[in-house]
């Protein structure tokens, strides 16, 4: 994963709340076996609404997703982190994530900002009135910059480190192999092996 | 299994599930680092979401997933029930009923609906690919402590009403986030009184909550359901593992960081009229008025009607489908197919319905035609397929056409989810083989 510090650009007013991730990229692209190729297929059938603010030209190059409470929700697919990531979108503010969505977000250096209902609503008003607006999510000091908004934001200690190092998390836990040993010969003789029944 | 200050702690994984969609990524990612799967043998593999279910031969991107499962099951020594296999089936299904699944295990799995197993006192949960590759390389996983939640139903479930009817009603009390964060413990005197099967079809809609999981303590019933399957402990260790088993209900005065209690004598059928699981009425409501609705579900509301092409006021039973689907992780097991051919018995589907029923695993699938289901299925006007997830997802050749109107077990009433355009209403399995009859929402009771 590469390392993140501070995102900053244009932000995309999306705001619709219990967006799932079969919006975010349908099923039918799941059938790929990378993890590329998936930009094509971001909110692929809402896209085919001219209206939609993703086909809104003043907002191109957004590095930023402005999303509804509960964002991410419905099925644990990683490519819907891809698809965005692959678009250029760097952070996602929203009042909320749901559990699965985050942790995907945060394996793959997308970061998730969480800010209430007020807020996130003030920095969709201020980038609909002017879609050049810059926001910034500074990951360092946990806050967010817009004009005339300053929010802090919560991102704990762990998620944080290992966003600003661009941490190896399997390299990470591999090195508590011994640990992990241990636990293994300690485990109840009776649980199930899958090799031999 | 550790625990460190400002460390997620680490846990063992007693289970690993694998299927051909969300693993090709993460088995790549071990390659490039050459790293070996630390435990295959506490690792499963199969393919659901893209096997068609049918006799024709998968899509060939399809099958270019399905022949990489393989492959990589193959190279890395882990056990997999490919398409064919007389084992094979959706994973929710196949591993409770070989089982493998057993409480207290902690079990993950590529997919989000991984909360089933809980109906078994397991800790199971959804993740992604990223956290698979993970699993596969150190057999553990970086998880936060949950908050807690109980939901309590108490109360006699009444004669039209399923398990499915209860999961609904919890969504709708909650909404789609009332559980993030949480693992919800399911309680009280319907749930002691359900069979496995409705159980499992609770605990698997847990994740339409935003539940990080759904637990049923283990009872009497668990461990009936469990004695004598393959991989179910046996002789002393059978003594054993009870005895461990036995330990893990939750105290009686224990606290809930939320509770919220439900009454199962007062519930009806469940219909969903939106595009999440929490859009849903009883089946002798209306498609509800937006604007009577609170202010933050009216948005929502209105773009899930234009999407279903549903003008509020319409009486339930008033909105005629075009497909009927019986199958999915969450009730395509052998009790949901009986409660289905209970209703289809001596009646046929209204013409011009396509109506599916796919059970959950070749196993579902041998046991029903031993007690003649098939030919109840097939006489009613039904497709009686193989085992997949089939029109739950898009994913394989059963897709509804766009514009489409489906009655459906499963667990996702998600725009497009059964297929771009595709219009889904969730039910339970009576609710949708009666539906089938009828031509348009209906209860079993509704029928002559």
């Amino acid at each position: 994963m590469e390392a993140v510090r501070r995102i900053a650009g244009r932000a995309l007013p999306l705001a619709r709340a219990d967006v799932d991730t079969d919006q975010i990229i349908p099923s039918h692209w799941l059938k790929r076996l990378e993890r590329t190729g998936y930009a094509e297929g971001l909110f692929e059938a809402w896209r085919r609404d001219p209206a939609f603010v993703l086909n809104d030209d003043r907002y191109r190059g957004a590095v930023i997703l402005l999303a509804g409470a509960n964002f991410g929700c419905g099925s644990s697919r990683e490519h819907a982190v891809w698809a965005l990531l692959e678009s250029g979108f760097r952070a996602v503010i929203a009042p909320s994530f749901a559990d699965i969505f985050r942790n995907n977000a945060l394996k793959n250096g997308l970061v998730p900002v969480e800010l209430d209902e007020t807020t996130t609503g003030r920095l969709v008003a201020l980038v609909r009135a002017d879609p050049a607006t810059e926001i910034a999510v500074d990951i360092e000091r946990r806050i967010v910059e817009a004009p005339g908004v300053r929010p802090s934001f919560e991102i704990d200690d762990f998620a944080r480190t290992r966003l600003l190092e661009g941490l190896d998390d399997i390299a990470l836990t591999l090195r508590y192999e011994v640990d992990v040993a241990a636990y293994e010969r300690k485990r109840p003789e009776w649980l199930p092996r899958v090799i031999a029944p | 299994m550790r625990r460190a200050a400002g460390e997620p702690d680490l846990l063992y994984v007693d289970l690993h599930l694998v299927h051909e969609v969300t693993s090709p990524q993460a088995f790549e990612g071990l390659r490039l680092a050459r790293r070996p799967v630390r435990r295959p043998e506490l690792t499963l593999a199969t393919m659901d979401h893209n096997v068609p279910t049918n006799d024709e031969p998968p899509e060939p991107i399809s099958a270019k997933q399905i022949e990489a499962m393989a492959r990589n099951a193959r190279e890395f020594g882990i056990r997999c029930f490919p398409m064919g296999s007389p084992e094979q089936g959706i994973v929710h299904v196949i591993s409770p009923q070989l089982g493998l699944t057993q409480p207290g295990m902690t079990i993950v799995c590529g997919d989000s609906h991984t909360s089933t197993h809980g109906a078994l006192g397991a800790l199971a949960w959804g993740i992604g690919t990223s956290e698979i590759e993970h699993v596969l390389a150190t057999q553990t996983i970086a998880q936060t402590k949950p908050g807690t939640m109980a939901v309590i139903v108490d109360g006699a479930l009444p004669a039209d009403c399923a398990a499915k009817d209860v999961i609904l009603a919890i969504i709708a009390r909650i909404g789609t986030s009332g559980g993030v964060g949480k693992v919800i413990e399911y309680r009280g005197s319907t749930i002691r009184a359900l069979a496995m099967e409705g159980r499992l079809t609770i605990s698997n809609m847990s994740i339409e909550a935003g539940a990080r999981a759904g637990i049923v303590g283990p009872d009497n019933i668990t461990f009936a359901w469990l004695e004598g399957r393959p991989y179910a402990p046996k002789g002393q260790h059978w003594e054993k593992a009870l005895d461990d088993w036995r330990s893990l209900a939750t105290d009686p005065d224990a606290r809930f960081d939320r509770e919220v209690k439900i009454d199962a004598r007062r519930l009806r059928p469940y219909v969903t009229w939106g595009t999440n699981p929490a859009q849903s009425v009883t089946i002798e409501d209306r498609v509800p008025e937006p604007d009577a609705l609170p202010a933050d579900a009216r948005d929502s509301a209105r773009r899930a009607l234009a999407y279903q092409d549903l003008r509020p006021g319409t009486p339930v039973r008033d909105i005629a489908v075009d497909a009927v689907f019986i199958g999915s992780c969450s009730n395509a097991r052998l009790d949901d197919l009986r409660a289905a051919a209970d209703v289809l018995q001596g009646r046929h589907v209204k013409p011009g319905i396509r109506a599916l029923a796919v059970p959950g695993s070749m196993r579902v699938k041998a046991d029903a035609e031993r007690m003649g289901l098939d030919r109840v299925f097939i006489d009613a006007g039904f497709e009686w397929r193989d085992a997949g997830c089939s029109m739950c997802l898009g994913m394989n050749p059963d897709i509804l056409r766009p514009g489409e109107r489906c009655a459906s077990t499963s667990n996702r009433n998600f725009e497009g989810r059964q297929g771009p355009g595709g219009r889904t209403h969730l039910v339970s399995p009576a609710v949708a083989a009666a539906t089938a009859i009828a031509g348009h929402f209906a209860l079993p009771s509704d029928l002559r």
